[in-house]
């Protein structure tokens, strides 16, 4: 059990990532990496930012950014604390999140609807994650 | 949240009638050769003329349109100027007005970048009605246009938007009187596989469900009753309204594997939609049966199938779908619709990437694997009892 957003969640979430067997067959032609913001609200007081490297299958690198550290990636994907524990308790999907507005992404929108299966299989490890929430 | 999209939609016979009452002077009518042939765009213009529109006519829309097909189009938007565009046909020339509609109001989009999250603000220049004339691809009341890119041998059914949704939908059963037999019972198949596939995706809400249900019950009805006897006014019209009513369930439902690879047949095999659909939905409610039996099971009682249990109920749907089809003298098989199975084993890559890219897949209730859409493609192929 980790708590989220932490450390020792990303780091459980990448072992989750590199163990899923479908998540690998789904994203094999995928290469790019991701900032995941969570921004804070009623029930999350500071921001939190992961770093996420996902290519052809595999999380090469997951992160919890330092404050005050920068990162370049492909792809920004940031949302309220209470909408990500929506996304990762399967109660709204990535896609619907993004076009109801509680999630915003930042990055070639087109190379993810190519890829949405991949994006599902990675928010169904994500929620297979023992997740302690606030 | 979710939303529930609606175009205004006149229907009954002279429905054609409200077109003297849309506003608008400059109205460009975006159709085909065969409305043409057949006489409904000389109906349509005599319409338009008796309230003084000036009309200009775009009839090159081809089946499946392309890009390129979309540019041509638009270049004749461009210069006339519409503030009105009268889609007047099937899927085709209405899925080609809504992407001539955005490349003119909005020329600095280019199409394959355009995506839900695009906000278009459209109806700046025109809006849009839709005249829908085969029974059908519901696109008159859909958020979607699905355009082929020729290059890459896809189908983009991502260019998708609410503003999307025509400003008004006229279903005058008219139109579809002359439908061949053949095309009606495509395009009714493509109605009933919109309202069953609708009825089990992910984003399903109990709006979509209520016409989905209602679309299968529809189907199951008349679309024999329209194959068999076309001059059947009840039927014909009955299969209109289902069709749209589909497309409403749909649009707002989005849909699930079996138009993943219909689509992905369509693009590499020229299959026409409506039976690629419905063919791959045959395997699909199969692969489906354990994370959606009791979806379809509800739809077999409500078209009044009685069974001992859900498992049997669901099976007695695909039964039920199979023997229509049959009825209507449809292939069941891939080969039977002409694929050669050496060739389908050689395209396989391509089909299982293009199938993975559609955006109809990740809402399906059971998203295959690779292997598994390997699977599926085959035993469509050979008419195989689905048992993974």
């Amino acid at each position: 059990m980790a708590k989220f957003p932490s450390e020792d969640w990303i780091k459980l979430f990448k072992d989750a990532v590199n163990s899923n067997a479908q998540y690998q067959d789904a994203a094999k032609t995928w290469e790019g990496d991701f900032l995941f913001v969570v921004k804070p609200d009623s029930a999350l007081k500071e921001e939190a930012t992961f770093y996420v490297d996902l290519w052809h299958g595999k999380c090469r690198d997951a992160a919890l950014v330092k404050p005050g550290e920068t990162k370049q990636t492909a792809f920004v994907y940031e949302g309220l604390y209470g909408n990500w524990m929506k996304l990762i308790n399967k109660q709204i999907d990535p896609i619907q999140g993004l076009l109801t507005g509680k999630f915003k992404l930042r990055g070639d929108m087109l190379k993810v609807l190519r890829a949405v299966g991949a994006a599902k299989a990675l928010v169904d490890t994500a929620s297979k994650v023992p997740t302690e929430f606030t | 949240m979710w939303w529930f999209v609606s175009p205004a939609i006149v229907f009954g016979s002279d429905a054609l009638d409200h077109l003297n009452s849309i506003e608008g002077k400059r109205a460009l009518i975006v159709t085909d050769e065969q409305m043409r042939r057949l006489g409904f765009v000389e109906e349509v213009e005599q319409h338009l003329k008796e309230v003084g529109k000036l009309i200009e006519v775009f009839d090159r829309v081809e089946p499946e349109p392309s890009l390129e097909n979309v540019s041509s189009g638009v270049d004749v938007a461009n210069r006339f100027q519409p503030d009105l565009l009268v889609a007047l046909g099937g899927g085709s020339c209405i899925d080609a007005a809504k992407a001539i509609w955005i490349l003119y109001e909005r020329p600095d989009l280019r199409l394959k970048e355009v995506s839900a999250l695009t906000e278009l603000k459209l109806r700046k220049k025109a809006r849009l009605v839709a005249i829908p004339t085969t029974s059908g691809t519901g696109s008159d009341a859909t958020w979607v246009a699905v355009i082929t890119d020729k290059a890459e041998g896809l189908k983009l059914d991502y260019i998708t938007s609410r503003e999307l949704v025509p400003d008004i939908s006229i279903l005058d059963p008219r139109f579809c009187m002359k439908m061949p037999r053949n095309l009606t019972a495509q395009t009714g198949l493509d109605a009933l596989t919109h309202g069953i596939e609708a009825y089990v995706t992910t984003w399903r809400t109990d709006f979509s469900d209520a016409l989905a249900m209602r679309v299968v019950q529809l189907v199951f009805k008349y679309l024999e009753k329209a194959y068999t006897n076309p001059d059947d006014v009840e039927a014909r019209e009955k299969m209109h309204n289902a069709a749209s009513m589909a497309g409403l369930a749909f649009s707002n439902s989005h849909l699930g594997i079996a138009h993943s690879m219909g689509h992905t047949l369509g693009a590499v095999y020229k299959m026409t939609h409506g039976l690629s659909v419905a063919l791959s939905n045959l395997y699909v409610m199969q692969f489906n049966r354990d994370v959606a039996g009791e979806k379809y099971a509800e739809i077999a009682r409500g078209l009044g199938i009685t069974a001992s249990s859900t498992k049997e109920a669901a099976a007695a749907l695909v039964s039920a779908q199979k023997d229509l089809m049959n009825r209507l003298h449809q292939p069941v098989t891939l080969s039977q619709s002409g694929i050669d199975r050496s060739r389908m084993v050689l395209d396989m890559k391509t089909l299982i990437e293009r199938t993975n890219m559609s955006a109809c897949t990740f809402v399906a209730p059971r998203v295959p694997s690779s292997k598994e859409l390997e699977n599926l493609y085959l035993y469509a192929l050979e008419g195989r009892e689905v048992d993974f």
